[in-house]
């Protein structure tokens, strides 16, 4: 049901037409939005706002979570429900980095101290919060802190053999407790309200289009990397395994395959590419705060991949974007129906698609191939 | 630790009151008429008195000797004491509230007709005099011959001790044959030989009050051991202070005992909610393999249903929750067997999928109470037989909510057993969930059990939602908030297996409850995570693991 | 030990389940190079005994010795797998979602490790090892295949190539016949045949005939022991075996 290239996977020989055009199409976004948020006049129709720049660097990043899903989810059969903790740590590592560099600026004026410890009496910075003034170290912390949850959590989910829906359930309270534990103000990450009002990134005014402009490059360059390196992972042997983990694990495991170590391999690399998209994402929306890692933000990005084609990586950016583009309109339109319409698409997309947009437009394909 | 006599009582407490007061007066009724106008005439001065002047009339009037004299004066305690402005009589009304009033004769105690509100001018009272009123009503109740009026009238004496209240109390311990009266007795007089100024008495008297719970008596024995801010004893015989010390810890001790046994309680509730969730999921997910995610919502609609009906019937909120019952289970369990034909039948075998599937559902559901309720929460209203607390002693009390939800899901839970183990269809539901393609062979409609099952475990999930209704506001995320905890619960007692769920949701009931005091409600979640995911190391497959379809995972 | 330099050793393995006994304090021995076929009615503890030798069962008491250095309880699944045991399950599972050629280069011997996966490439001498086995197994035009489309025979004879791509010391093959057509059958016990010698062998099969073409020395189990031993005619001329096996 899912393998849907690999008919054309020979040895090492591999045409992946679709990647090529998601990576054009990135390439011409990168070359695009600069040059018309830059040089096309903002009295053009052609212009696009600094609100356009962060919507579409907002789709960007959530195509990178997408895609972090679809690593796991399509190729290895693992489907985690708190991808949003991944996503929201990295967002938070570099959301703290942010808040440092805010400095004497904030209301209260103090050099060191966020805004939010003067408020609640902090008397001096948590040791959790040393160093990440540097933004070397917040970068470092923004792999690190993804990597070694999905680390811990996966080494013990995995070597006891936790799969199939008991993974997804316990995956899906992690990153609910993690939510309620953030919103506590003892934390000592900003209680419910998180980090907002920041002021630049690296010396540059986060409020400039400038940086805007620079930040979506980043973030579309982040994202054709991220795109290319699972996309080796999948052609590579280590990308067969998974796939044979996935229709038969018990059975990988007899020919010799640590099927334990490759799990928890691909989750945490899978969790590194989320906490990255997370750390790319503050920036750009200028807010991170607990709701961040509400089990449902894990379940709507479970229905992107669904939506766009599992186990194809480029159907999984595709399918973020479109259902991200879907949300924008109906909730600024119709926000009452929004609810509706996502249920619906879950509903409909395992019902009638489930193989999402590109595996109908490959079926398709193929219906014309077989034709001629 | 103030829960007063309940609600529940009183009608209770005023009848046997009305009772006591009727026996005497058949025997009186020859001088009947002379007392009357008497204490008609003496009734009639509470009219325009002062309140330091209206004690000295209740003083007389409990003197009268009238044998409605209590009904009298609880009345006036309890500011339904009126008199009628255009004639000046004086009545009792039924009930302070409501309008027109209805009257009651305050010699007779008669059924007076009624009067409009406005037309009635009530008797007022202040705290001295209301502190009057309530010792003397007591008096008149330490003679009344049930044993549980005269113990809430000690009780009641207990909180204002003077003179006049430890000389009836001291008559009544000769005559008292009620231990626990007698034992209440005993603390008074033991309270009141604390001030005494013989030592030994006073010792005797602590020695009596340890083994008292009351939070009252702890903090009488507690002023003992006081210092002063000079830092010495404001008590001087050490003797004294220190079986006073002794005294006050042996009852912290039993305080805390009770104490952690009600938090036991709460935890037990709170799983039993837990055990109702997890039950329904256990079915769904056990049986069929099938992961519902919208199962909150479910139970959200039965809570909703429950509005609904008390909405409907709004003069009979004490039925209405039990109407609401089966209502609730009709409602979730159509919309189950709905979202089973509709959707999950083309999803059996494929877990994921149906998690994905039911989520969306469980979206639409929420949107669809928005719609409809708005997204506002609704209160329901717990009706009066479900208010109050049952009190054990001085120290535990348990809610009557909390005891029936528990009691409630002992029931739900041995129903549902029943059904499974000793009904047809559940023989032909534990068939199909054991081998399909055997049931079916066998001429079992497998089609109709699927959809027979979903709508059992969705009404379950409706059930669950009126008892869940009666402990917190039903908005629309309430199947959110809980649909993590139970699904925990399936995983931690094994799925499919209702024993586990219903040991699986007390204990992370309990564990909950024993952990927040110290950690907080969100460490205590994220405890239970964390020993949850330390648990399935040891137990991958739960507490007890299923052999079935749902259970084998490729 | 009663022998030197056997290629298995299992001594008094017992697993039971819930009460049940799978094994009874079951012992048998395999020579380096030797084929021997167990036969035993349903329920003899003929796929536990597997389980039991690549690590997805542990027993509760008894020893299992792969040579007479490797302590096969002391490994799991894949050190065993790596220390040279092959299993060809009894339901035919290959990797529908892989092709044939796919299915066989995971079974390369080689790296397993994630790491080492993510770098592996196939040398010539590799690829020239999977076109042999292709062709051993008949599958050379189907190599570009899905493993899914294969028919019955087709895949149990996949299985038999990634056991022959792992190039174990000792191959377990469970029913390697069952839903094949004589012709295929003939084949498969020419296969196996092959390599005996080279590899040593355990194969469980019910098709008497089939046993009796591939089979010198045959193990009969019933209720997790072993009840018979010797050459084909033995073991059929055995009373106790004619007992479990007829009901005599």
């Amino acid at each position: 049901m899912l393998g849907l290239w690999h008919g054309n996977a020979g040895a090492g020989l591999h045409k992946d037409r679709g990647g090529s055009s998601f990576l054009a199409v990135l390439v011409l976004v990168a070359i695009a939005v600069p040059v018309l948020n830059q040089v096309v006049p903002a009295s053009s129709a052609l212009h696009i706002s600094p609100f356009g720049i962060t919507l579409i660097g907002k789709y960007l990043c959530y195509g990178m979570l997408a895609l972090a899903v679809d690593l796991i989810w399509g190729y290895c059969g693992i489907l985690s429900l708190g991808h949003a903790a991944f996503f929201s740590l990295g967002g938070y590592a570099m959301g703290m980095y942010l808040m440092r560099q805010i400095g004497p600026r904030g209301v209260y004026g103090d050099p060191i101290l966020p805004d939010f410890m003067v408020f609640l009496n902090y008397k001096s910075l948590p040791w959790f919060w040393y160093g990440l003034n540097h933004f070397a170290i917040a970068l470092t912390m923004v792999v690190l802190a993804p990597a070694l949850l999905a680390a811990v959590f996966g080494w013990f989910a995995f070597r006891s053999r936790v799969t199939g829906v008991y993974f997804s359930i316990i995956t899906q309270a992690l990153t609910y407790a993690l939510m309620l534990a953030f919103f506590r103000n003892d934390m000592g990450f900003g209680g419910n309200n998180g980090f907002t009002d920041f002021k630049d990134i690296l010396s540059f005014d986060l409020h400039s289009d400038k940086t805007r402009v620079v930040l979506l490059v980043i973030t579309a360059a982040a994202l054709a990397v991220s795109y290319m390196a699972c996309r080796a992972i999948v052609d590579s042997r280590a990308g067969r395994v998974m796939r044979a983990i996935r229709d038969a694990e018990s059975r990988t495991r007899f020919i010799g395959y640590p099927v334990e170590s490759f799990k928890l391999w691909v989750f945490v690399f899978s969790a590194v590419i989320a906490g990255i998209a997370g750390a790319l994402y503050v920036p750009q929306i200028g807010i991170i705060n607990p709701s961040e890692f509400d089990p449902i933000n894990s379940i709507e990005a479970v229905i992107w991949v669904a939506v766009g084609g599992r186990g194809t990586l480029y159907g999984a950016i595709l399918g973020a974007v479109l259902v991200n583009y879907a949300k924008t309109y109906l909730t600024g339109a119709f926000p009452e129906v929004w609810l509706y319409a996502l249920g619906a698409l879950f509903v409909f997309v395992t019902l009638f698609l489930p193989r999402g947009i590109i595996g109908l437009v490959k079926a398709h394909e193929q219906e014309r191939g077989k034709d001629q | 630790m103030k829960h007063l006599p309940s609600g529940g009582h009183k009608p209770l407490f005023m009848l046997l009151l009305a009772l006591w007061v009727a026996v005497p007066v058949r025997a009186q009724s020859s001088s009947q008429s002379a007392s009357d106008s008497s204490f008609l005439s003496t009734l009639g001065e509470l009219r325009e008195a002062s309140y330091s002047d209206k004690a000295g009339i209740v003083e007389r009037l409990s003197q009268s000797g009238h044998p409605s004299i209590r009904a009298v004066l609880v009345a006036f305690l309890e500011d339904r004491l009126y008199f009628r402005n255009d004639d000046q009589k004086i009545f009792i009304v039924k009930s302070a509230e409501g309008d027109p009033l209805t009257l009651i004769d305050p010699l007779s105690l008669k059924d007076a007709g009624s009067a409009p509100a406005d037309s009635l001018t009530k008797i007022g009272t202040n705290n001295g005099l209301r502190r009057t009123l309530r010792t003397t009503v007591a008096h008149f109740a330490l003679a009344s011959p049930d044993a549980a009026v005269r113990l809430a009238a000690v009780q009641d004496m207990l909180r204002s001790l003077d003179d006049a209240t430890v000389a009836l109390l001291r008559d009544r311990m000769g005559v008292e044959t009620n231990s626990r009266v007698k034992k209440e007795i005993a603390t008074g007089l033991a309270l009141a030989a604390l001030d005494d100024s013989d030592t030994n008495a006073r010792l005797n008297a602590i020695a009596t009050l340890k083994s008292s719970v009351s939070q009252d008596v702890r903090n009488k024995l507690a002023v003992l051991i006081e210092k002063s801010p000079d830092g010495s004893f404001t008590e001087h015989d050490e003797t004294v202070r220190r079986a006073a010390t002794n005294a006050v810890e042996t009852i912290d001790r039993w305080r805390t005992f009770y104490s952690d046994i009600e938090t036991l309680f709460f935890g037990l509730s709170l799983g039993s909610v837990l055990v109702l969730i997890a039950i329904g999921l256990a079915i769904t997910f056990g049986v069929m393999g099938v992961i519902n995610m919208a199962h909150g919502e479910l139970m959200m609609l039965g809570a909703y249903t429950t509005f609904a009906v008390q909405s409907a019937m709004p003069g009979h909120i004490g039925i209405s929750i039990l109407v609401a019952i089966p209502a609730a289970f009709i409602v979730s369990g159509l919309t189950g067997v709905l979202m089973e034909r509709t959707i999950i039948r083309f999803l059996y075998g494929r877990p994921l999928e149906t998690l994905l599937a039911t989520f969306g559902v469980s979206l639409v559901l929420q949107q669809t109470v928005r719609s409809i309720f708005s997204a506002l929460n609704r209160s329901v209203v717990t009706p009066e037989w479900m208010s109050g607390s049952l009190r054990l002693n001085d120290a535990l009390a348990i809610t009557y909510n909390r005891l029936y939800i528990v009691i409630f899901t002992i029931i739900v839970f041995s129903l549902i057993l029943m059904v499974l183990k000793r009904t047809r269809i559940g023989l032909d539901i534990r068939a199909v969930s054991q081998n399909r393609a055997m049931a079916k062979a066998m001429g079992i409609r497998t089609e109709w059990v699927d959809a027979a099952t979903f709508g059992l475990g969705s009404g379950i999930a409706g059930v669950a939602g009126v008892a869940l209704s009666q402990l917190t506001n039903v908005g629309p995320n309430l199947g959110q908030s809980y649909i993590i905890d139970s699904f925990m619960v399936v995983v931690f007692g094994g799925v499919g297996n209702l024993w586990g769920s219903l040991i699986g949701g007390l204990s992370m009931g309990v564990v909950n409850e024993l952990l927040e005091p110290f950690a907080g409600a969100v460490l205590a979640k994220i405890f239970v995570l964390v020993a949850l995911i330390l648990f399935i190391q040891i137990r991958p497959r739960g507490l007890f693991p299923q052999a079935g379809r749902a259970g084998e995972d490729k | 030990m009663s022998a030197r330099d056997k290629r298995l050793y299992l001594e008094d393995l017992t697993v039971s389940f819930d009460g049940f006994k799978a094994l009874n304090q079951l012992s048998l021995y395999v020579d380096p190079g030797e084929m021997l076929c167990i036969i035993g009615p349903n329920g003899a503890g003929k796929t536990t005994m597997m389980d039991v030798i690549t690590g997805k069962t542990r027993p509760d008491s008894g020893t299992a010795w792969f040579g007479d250095s490797i302590d096969l309880l002391r490994l799991s699944e894949p050190q065993i797998v790596a220390a040279g045991i092959g299993r060809k399950f009894q339901k035919p599972t290959v990797f529908e979602q892989l092709t044939v050629f796919e299915n066989l280069e995971l079974a390369l011997a080689g790296g397993r490790s994630f790491l080492k996966t993510l770098r592996a490439r196939i040398t010539s001498e590799q690829h020239q090892r999977i076109d042999e086995v292709l062709e051993i197994i008949g599958l050379s035009d189907q190599r570009q295949s899905l493993g899914r489309i294969l028919a019955h025979g087709q895949k149990q004879w996949l299985e038999i190539g990634m056991l022959l791509m792992q190039n174990p010391e000792l191959l377990l093959v469970d029913e390697p016949v069952a839903g094949m057509t004589p012709h295929e059958i003939e084949r498969t016990a020419e296969l196996l045949t092959s390599l005996a010698g080279e590899h040593s062998l355990v194969v469980v099969e019910h098709d008497m005939a089939f046993v009796r073409s591939i089979a010198k020395r045959v193990t009969v189990l019933h209720e997790g022991s072993v009840i018979a031993e010797g050459n084909m005619d033995k073991v059929q001329n055995d009373p106790r075996v004619r007992e479990v096996y007829l009901g005599e």
